[in-house]
């Protein structure tokens, strides 16, 4: 029975042993994303902001022909918004919603590389101290010694939550105006 | 394989509510002209295409009761009954019960309900009043009266058909199940015996699980003729070989058939012999006979050629022959113009002509800034061009809207009978076209304004009479183009809208206060209000108060717009405005600090400088004097909260949305843009004020305003804003 289990364990660390991840800066601080869900990254710019939306939605660009919401990950944890520099970013990820791919870029202060962190590198997330919702983080990548906290994309860029979230920031007495449209 | 069959079930459904909607037409016009033979062939043709179909996919309820319908429509065509009302209500009937076949047994594969089989055998008993009832001897009879001719060899003893069917390799991926032949070929007759020929089979490596490799030899009693038996195998001749002998037929066939088949002669003859099709005597002295005969070249006559040769070959094999080459031109030359196209792909397909003109604008505003005279020309040819592929390709989404109109004759029909009232339908501007998603959608608030009009708008002939109109009632439904829109009118020539009952009813609602007295247009227009409806009688069409609104709440929902003018007497006219399509709208591009916005064009009046003036007045309120009217407006700048610098001039866009004008305050006035809608994501699904978006030539992304809502949001926010400052006044007030 050891030697099976024993095996098991070794593929599943085998399989994770190649999880690559990107890291980013945000406000100083080295954030990491799985690469799986990185469809590409581009430069900052022609952002058309949408008004009367939460801090953390910067806008929509024009990503070849589609539009797609560009969401700012500092303001996203409940930070100050990240300020645009020359190093600027968007990082466009893939992510899921009731079976629905849905492009999300996200804005960071700058790209570092690509890491492969195995397995048994990964701690489990701490359940508080990091200045962010534990639900974000899918765990903690040792890196050189450091710890890189290790985003979880489809938490941190939930459609549903954002959308939501936007509802409850930009409605200012429209849930009236909801109802009075659905009447005439 | 399943797939493939599932996919031809499909295209069988499609194809069946199509062919019954054919029909449906067809018996219309032969209501007016019963003498037409054409349309009476195309009517036979339909029902034997459906139930000749739906024999190859086993489904009997179809089957059989098609095939009552078929023969009175045979009988039709060939004269022995005569087309009067009775007859063509029975058809219609028929062609809905068809219908409703075709959606429960073929689509949902499920059985009928009891209502459906009374409502069937009802129809069964209304049909057979105009069958033939010795229709089977009669046939029985044709055959026997045309001799067949010996020619050496002698006839054979068996008085069974005889069959021989080699499928070819591709009929499973035609999607067509080689059993089902065999099922409903059963239905003719009975299969005295069968055995299955697998020589073809090749080794279990080389074998490819989609090909067919099956024959069978078949021995078939039945009285059928042998087009009908023919028929049966029709769609799988292409590619198949299919021999059908008849009974008593020559033994020199046999020898053909058995010779011209791939497998070898004794395999075959022994198997013939099995089934009990030869004796073994007849094999044995038509084979030695075959061989002594055979030409010298080796080769041996064609079975066919043999069969005209010998003058064996029945007139109705001939004459069948002949139907299907006639058929399969009408249908190649409706194939020529018409494709199939899947919907989604021609969404794509337009999707990326979007794309292609954003990106054309985009070269077009670089060539511009580099100034280079060349560049630009070749960027000016290049941007025709792709507005014209644009509004190819948008042409290709475009469908007549003759189909959905023609669809109504049947309505009016039904109705006017149900309703006792003569009612003609003139139908105008068929061919005038919209977008197929609008077509979709427009059915079901036509269908109750035609119904509406029938019931209420036109009188019974008597009151018709009696105020010097003719008997007959006429309802038209009218299209045409309209500036980038489509306007379908339904004109009734019935006693028109009672203004004062509208108005006494608006007034007990409180929808107009009791003093004022709008416009005969807005009263009429009253109607579309919720809950109103000023019938004195509830039918069962209409009458309820249920649908008026409704009507407008759809129309509005395509963008369009609906209105209703009305003479007493004289009759009502409803006219409906559609955008031509959903895809594109013409836009009016405009912009506020470093952003672009686009006001849908349809509902931007005019534009107007905000004077220095106004300027200053804004500060304490928010309305214009607009040639004496007041127009309240919304900063645009301050509704988004833009962090900009105030512009140096600012502009006013005078904007209407349901009767009521508003200004959007805006700095500049880019002109109109053809504006490809995008929906912006599921993140921005709770945003009000915008409706969508749009990617400008530069490759940046512009809002699409939704004015209605915006101006919705500006109403709320000033009542919030003074009743909050209000409420104590008026507490201490009362």
């Amino acid at each position: 029975m050891g030697a099976l289990a024993k095996n098991e364990i070794h593929a599943a660390i085998l399989q994770q042993e190649k999880g690559q991840y990107l890291t980013f800066l945000i406000g100083g601080e080295m954030f990491a994303i799985s690469i799986l869900g990185i469809k590409e990254i581009i430069e900052y710019g022609n952002l058309t902001t949408v008004p009367m939306m939460p801090d953390f939605i910067r806008g929509v660009i024009n990503l070849r022909g589609a539009v797609v919401p560009v969401v700012d990950m500092s303001a996203r944890f409940g930070r100050a918004a990240s300020e645009v520099t020359r190093r600027s970013c968007i990082v466009i990820i893939e992510v899921e919603a009731d079976d629905e791919k849905q492009d999300v870029g996200v804005v960071v202060d700058s790209v570092s590389e690509v890491l492969e962190i195995s397995a048994v590198d990964i701690e489990p997330a701490p359940s508080f101290g990091a200045r962010i919702r534990a639900d974000f983080i899918s765990g903690m990548g040792k890196v050189d010694g450091q710890f890189v906290i290790i985003l979880n994309a489809d938490r941190v860029l939930s459609v549903d939550e954002m959308a939501m979230l936007s509802g409850v920031n930009g409605i200012e007495g429209s849930s009236e105006v909801l109802s009075i449209s659905s009447n005439s | 394989m399943s797939l493939d069959l599932d996919q031809a079930l499909q295209t069988y459904i499609a194809e069946a509510r199509e062919l019954l909607q054919d029909m449906e037409d067809a018996l219309l016009r032969l209501e007016v002209d019963p003498n037409d033979a054409d349309t009476v062939g195309a009517i036979f043709r339909a029902a034997h295409t459906i139930k000749g179909s739906a024999g190859l996919f086993g489904l009997d309820p179809i089957v059989s009761f098609t095939h009552i319908v078929e023969d009175v429509l045979d009988r039709v065509r060939d004269g022995d009954v005569a087309i009067e009302a009775n007859l063509i209500a029975v058809l219609l009937e028929s062609g809905d019960h068809m219908l409703h076949l075709v959606n429960v047994v073929a689509a949902q594969g499920g059985q009928l309900d009891a209502e459906a089989i009374v409502r069937e055998n009802g129809l069964r008993v209304r049909l057979q009043a105009y069958q033939d009832n010795s229709e089977v001897s009669h046939v029985v009879q044709t055959e026997k009266e045309i001799p067949l001719q010996s020619s050496g060899g002698g006839l054979v003893e068996t008085d069974n058909w005889h069959i021989s069917l080699r499928f070819g390799q591709n009929v499973m991926r035609d999607g067509m199940d080689p059993l089902s032949f065999l099922r409903y070929l059963s239905t003719l007759g009975e299969i005295v015996s069968i055995t299955t020929m697998f020589d073809a089979l090749p080794l279990a490596d080389e074998m490819d699980a989609e090909s067919c490799y099956l024959g069978f030899e078949i021995d078939f009693k039945s009285e059928a003729d042998k087009a009908t038996i023919a028929g049966v195998f029709e769609f799988a001749r292409e590619g198949s070989l299919v021999h059908i002998l008849p009974p008593h037929s020559k033994l020199t066939e046999y020898i053909e058939l058995i010779r011209s088949l791939p497998e070898s002669e004794t395999r075959l003859g022994e198997i013939l012999v099995a089934t009990g099709a030869l004796t073994q005597q007849e094999l044995e002295s038509g084979l030695s006979e075959q061989q002594t005969s055979a030409r010298p070249d080796g080769s041996t006559t064609p079975l066919g050629e043999i069969l005209v040769e010998q003058r064996s070959v029945e007139h109705e094999v001939v004459q069948a022959a002949l139907d299907k080459q006639t058929q399969s031109k009408d249908s190649k030359s409706k194939e020529s113009r018409y494709i199939r196209v899947q919907a989604d792909k021609l969404d794509e397909l337009i999707n990326m002509v979007g794309e292609l003109v954003i990106a054309g604008a985009g070269v077009s505003l670089l060539a511009q800034r580099v100034s280079d005279n060349s560049l630009q020309e070749a960027a000016s040819v290049m941007s025709g061009l792709v507005e014209e592929i644009r509004d190819g390709a948008l042409r290709l989404r475009m469908v007549p809207i003759g189909e959905t109109f023609n669809r109504f004759q049947r309505v009016v029909r039904d109705v006017g009978r149900e309703l006792g009232k003569d009612i003609e339908l003139i139908i105008t501007g068929a061919d005038t076209e919209l977008d197929k998603t609008v077509v979709e959608k427009i059915g079901d608030p036509l269908m109750h304004l035609v119904r509406n009009a029938m019931d209420h708008g036109i009188e019974s002939a008597s009151i018709r009479e009696a105020k010097g109109k003719s008997a007959k009632g006429t309802l038209r439904l009218n299209a045409y183009h309209d500036s980038g829109s489509i306007v379908i009118e339904i004109v009734d020539d019935g006693g028109g809208l009672n203004r004062d009952r509208i108005l006494q009813k608006a007034r007990d609602r409180g929808l107009i206060a009791p003093n004022v007295t709008p416009p005969d247009q807005e009263i009429y227009n009253m109607i579309f209000e919720a809950g109103f409806s000023t019938a004195e009688a509830i039918t069962n069409l209409s009458g309820r108060g249920v649908g008026m609104d409704v009507v407008k709440r759809n129309i509005t929902a395509l963008r369009g717009t609906v209105s209703l003018d009305s003479a007493v007497g004289q009759g009502t006219t409803v006219s409906i405005r559609l955008p031509l399509t959903l895809a594109i709208i013409d836009g009016f591009l405009v912009g506020v600090g470093k952003s672009s916005y686009i006001v849908p064009l349809d509902m931007v009046q005019e534009c107007i400088e905000l004077t220095e003036a106004d300027r200053q007045l804004t500060r304490e309120r928010s309305y214009l004097n607009l040639r004496g009217e007041v127009l309240p407006f919304v900063m645009l700048r301050e509704h988004f909260e833009i962090e900009s610098t105030g512009a140096r001039r600012e502009n006013v866009v005078v904007v209407t949305c349901a009767g009521q004008k508003a200004g959007l305050v805006v700095d500049e006035l880019m002109g109109e843009f053809q504006t490809v809608i995008k929906p912006l994501g599921k993140i921005f699904s709770t945003l009000r004020g915008i409706s969508g978006s749009t990617i400008l030539g530069s490759g940046e992304v512009a809002l699409i305003l939704d004015v209605p809502s915006l101006v919705q949001q500006a109403v709320n926010r000033e009542s919030q804003h003074v009743s909050t400052k209000q409420i104590p006044h008026q507490l201490s007030c009362s």
